[in-house]
């Protein structure tokens, strides 16, 4: 994942401003909330309003949602705060999408299940602070005392009885300076009326009647649709090319080569290829089928799944680099008693986000460069077009439409930049699309994991030493040559973050070098870390004769703050410092004892019905999940039950939490049961949905109940923690249903019974 | 290309386009409606899912050619006031993520209850099978429909 750093500056008068009037009347304040070190650089007027809330005459409140909606429902729960902190009718509330601008509006980067973690105090003071203004100008029309009056509901009442509406208000309260920082009142969580409350998202009744807009939606006058052939292999070119047929496909208004970049990509690069520009969809589409093209396959033509992985599993033979080590694994591993030596393998995984990427790009009459485009980080769209485009970012316009989805995906800025380039190249009004095929071959894939373990038992059935070998490609391998095996940045997605107390452990990871884009997919590398370490803990307790769950507890250890920047060098908590946002063992034994419990855990099923549990934190959020699944069908893989138990810290809208969760346990089911990525001569083998095969309704977890923790803990997303403790907990359900080990997913169903 | 009229949610539509030009297409890029989604183009994913005599179709995957008098309707016109009984169960239950599935799944689900008003659990699971929601909102989808189901009936 991007790590940006978030630093919520202590609101003082220069971060919060009022600026402005919305309409005749009324007021719109701004909140200034500063980021990240790296925009302090870029922007030195870091100190500009970036959450912005407006109320006018007629009571209307505005709030703009300045980060990308795609599902996780954040155009819903930010407003939400500002509206109880205000005492505003949610109903009066309107929300509005902000352009791409970090200097208005801050980081707009919205991955990395960060929005609610970094935005919530903020939200709540902006709101705090509208409130306070609308009760020193209801104080100050009636010639009483502040304290006397009170905002309640979207109005103002004295201690007399009398009130007036916060639209009656607006214009006095616009004449108002901003008050002090030390004035300000925040709630206490007993007085919350919308936080922690349940709430329809804003887009409701849009989606269901069609009226929504997303990036494959935009549209202009005089738009031309492209589509682009990209190499098969990333990172080759076009040797030659023949485009008679191309052009002679009506609707197609020009076709001609793009150059792109040669391997390692980067994240933002073009990958060039040959272009069409057609009237319309059908047309381009038909012209690019009819393209003859010679490619130049490069560096990357010699990926082979099968031949990297068998090459991989060799150098599990050999010493790594260490990432954590305490104690003399290697001595104990050779000394008597039980060891366990296991592989356990994750394949490269595609986003396949439902809308496939989509951008529309122009350049209006002044010559800035206007984007309407799916994007998680208009900001990084905006500093490629610049420099790849050669132009003042100040000139380019991004504007955010819904998303069909991300998971990652559209936190690359590279589909941007074709349109914003082919805009530019043919002069044109340009919408640029993928189709299935272009995503699935083109993905910026997730990491495939290969994990060896040794774990050795004693005569006394304690577990004395955890080994374990990772042969996984980096992410950083994309756009650095150098980078070619994963370190503890990225491992500390729950591999050296492993939370149990064992006296001898080694974690060492090998060369693997990254032969693809491989970029970061809904939990990333925790993905595989957690797949292989849950099902060795399995493993473990099948070996030790214990039960599942008193196990994880014995190798968890006591209640403690595990101080893993200490323990690891370039240790990484998910961007946050680890005295703000602990390691807590005591919150996951919580979460696992939770589930045990409301699962009923070890009850008796009939045979070929079993359950699996595993407990796992990402993204500082703490996660146990237990499965139930169903065998008894022979050739069939049902989930009846999965139970999670979560904590989050404090929640925002608990719906919206559980459908994070039923949507991430089958955003896993797909990893666990259907897809994989493979590669044959540097090129993915799979193109669409029929055989890059995703969870479908026959597939999904018939009941996915979630139990969420009160906690008064600071919140922490909820977008990818469902994902990592899914697929061993199924694997381990399916061991104790029908004695067969998961080790390698998807999961071969047809096999399981053979 | 050739001229065409076709019927979309009861109004006569006159085109010209080329006659391989999938339906999908049509409504996209030549009638602006733009509320059925483009999701793989090969009849894999549903996204553009709309309804030809009342029976859902594939939009990406029927030509324009193959229509003739067919009657199309679109998420667009599924009802005029989102008061049918699939939007009404989809707002009470809260149903979409991203939404970007949710205009074809709709268009199955409301398929599968004009055929079927009572559905078995396995009867939705099989007639919504074809339809990918990558946001896994399946469960909610299965509920509205039960929802939806018991209100007809
Ligand atoms: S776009 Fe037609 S089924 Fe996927
Ligand atoms: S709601 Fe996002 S794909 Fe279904």
């Amino acid at each position: 994942m991007k790590k940006e750093i978030p630093i919520i500056s202590k609101i003082d008068r220069r971060s919060f401003l009022k600026i402005g009037t919305v309409g005749s009347a009324g007021i719109l304040l701004g909140l200034g909330v500063r980021c990240t070190p790296s925009e302090k650089i870029l922007d030195p007027a870091w100190f500009e309003p970036n959450v912005f809330v407006g109320l006018n005459e007629k009571g209307e409140v505005t709030i703009i949602a300045h980060r990308s909606e795609m599902g996780q429902a954040v155009r819903t729960s930010l407003p939400t705060i500002v509206a109880d902190e205000m005492e505003a009718d949610w109903s009066k509330v309107k929300v509005k999408q902000s352009v791409g601008d970090e200097k208005k509006y801050g980081n707009q980067n919205t991955d990395g299940s960060f929005t609610i973690r970094m935005f919530y105090e903020p939200m709540r003071k902006v709101g705090a602070t509208a409130k306070l203004m609308l009760e020193q100008a209801a104080a100050k029309t009636w010639g009483v005392n502040v304290s006397e009056c009170k905002a309640k509901n979207h109005k103002v009442s004295h201690s007399s009885g009398k009130s007036l509406t916060f639209g009656e208000l607006a214009q006095a309260a616009s004449e108002l300076p901003v008050p002090d920082e030390s004035l300000i009142k925040l709630k206490k969580q007993s007085e919350f009326k919308y936080i922690g409350k349940n709430q329809k998202i804003v887009d409701l009744a849009d989606i269901v009647t069609g009226n929504t807009v997303y990036g494959m939606d935009a549209k202009i006058d005089g738009m031309k649709i492209a589509m682009i052939s990209r190499c098969p292999v990333a990172g080759g070119k076009v040797k030659s090319f023949d485009k008679s047929e191309a052009e002679k496909v009506p609707g197609v208004l020009k076709v001609y080569q793009m150059e792109g970049v040669s391997f390692p990509t980067g994240f933002d690069k073009v990958l060039g290829g040959i272009v069409v520009v057609a009237e319309n969809t059908w047309a381009a589409i038909k012209g690019r089928e009819a393209l003859k093209i010679d490619w130049e396959y490069g560096i990357n033509r010699d990926y082979n799944t099968d031949s990297y992985n068998a090459n991989l599993l060799k150098a599990s033979n050999s010493n790594g680099t260490i990432l954590r080590e305490n104690g003399e694994v290697k001595k104990v591993l050779n000394k008597k008693g039980k060891v366990l030596d296991e592989v356990y393998t994750v394949p490269h995984l595609a986003h396949a986000q439902m809308e496939p990427p989509a951008a529309l790009a122009y350049f209006d009459e002044t010559g800035k460069c206007q984007i309407q485009a799916p994007t998680q980080n208009p900001r990084w769209v905006r500093d490629a077009i610049a420099s790849q485009l050669e132009m003042d970012r100040e000139n380019v316009i991004v504007n955010i439409t819904l998303l069909g989805g991300g998971f990652g995906r559209k936190s690359k800025p590279d589909f941007v930049v074709e349109a914003a380039k082919i805009a530019k190249e043919t002069g044109e009004k340009i919408k640029l699309i993928w189709t299935r095929e272009d995503d699935i071959q083109h993905d910026f894939v997730n990491a495939s994991g290969m994990h060896r373990i040794k774990v050795a038992i004693d005569e006394n059935n304690k577990v004395t030493a955890w080994n374990q070998h990772g042969m996984i490609p980096s992410i950083g391998g994309t756009a650095n040559p150098a980078a070619k095996q994963v370190g503890a940045g990225e491992m500390s997605q729950g591999m050296v973050d492993m939370p149990f107390d064992i006296p001898n452990l080694c974690l060492e990871t090998h060369e693997a070098p990254t032969k693809t884009r491989v970029g970061w997919l809904r939990s990333v590398h925790n993905i595989h870390n957690a797949f292989a370490i849950h099902t060795m803990v399995d493993e473990i307790a099948e070996a030790r004769g214990m039960d599942k769950v008193q196990n994880y507890l014995d190798l968890i250890g006591g209640d403690r703050i595990i101080p893993f920047d200490k323990m690891v060098t370039g240790f990484s908590n998910y961007g946050e410092d680890l005295a703000n946002y602990p390691w807590d063992t005591a919150r996951l034994k919580n979460v696992l004892k939770m589930v045990a419990e409301k699962a009923n855990y070890g009850k008796s099923l009939p045979t070929g019905k079993a359950q699996g549990v595993t407990v796992h934190r990402s993204f500082l959020t703490y996660v146990a999940c237990v499965i139930e699944v169903d065998l008894t069908e022979k050739g069939k893989i049902r989930i009846p039950e999965v139970h999670y138990a979560v904590d989050c810290g404090r929640v925002v809208n608990p719906d919206r939490v559980i459908s994070q969760f039923e949507g991430g346990a089958n955003f896993a089911a797909s990893g666990a049961l259907r897809s994989a990525i493979t590669f044959k001569d540097g090129a993915v083998e799979q193109s669409n949905f029929h055989d890059y095969q995703v969870a479908r309704m026959t597939d999904s977890p018939e009941k996915v109940f979630v139990h969420l923790v009160e906690s008064d803990e600071k919140p922490t997303g909820v977008g990818e923690p469902p994902v990592p403790p899914f697929a061993p907990a199924l694997g381990n359900a399916i061991f104790a249903a029908l004695g067969k080990r998961i080790r390698a997913l998807p999961i071969e169903a047809d096999k399981l019974w053979a | 290309m050739a001229a065409y009229t076709i019927n979309v949610n009861g109004e006569d539509q006159k085109v010209e386009v080329d006659p391989d030009t999938p339906i999908l297409w049509v409504l996209r890029d030549h009638l602006q409606m733009i509320g059925t989604k483009f999701g793989c183009g090969i009849a894999q994913c549903g996204a553009c899912t709309i309804h030809a005599n009342g029976n859902a179709i594939r939009s990406c995957s029927l030509p324009i050619s193959a229509v003739g008098d067919m009657k199309l309707t679109t998420i667009e016109g599924l009802s005029k006031e989102k008061d049918h009984p699939i939007q009404e169960a989809w707002l009470a239950h809260d149903v979409p993520q991203c939404g970007y599935c949710q205009a074809g799944q709709m268009m199955s689900a409301a398929a599968l209850l004009n055929r079927n008003p009572s559905p078995t659990d396995e009867e939705i699971s099989s007639a919504m099978n074809g339809n990918i929601c990558r946001c896994g909102t399946y469960i909610r989808i299965h509920a509205a429909i039960k929802t939806a189901s018991q209100k007809l009936s």
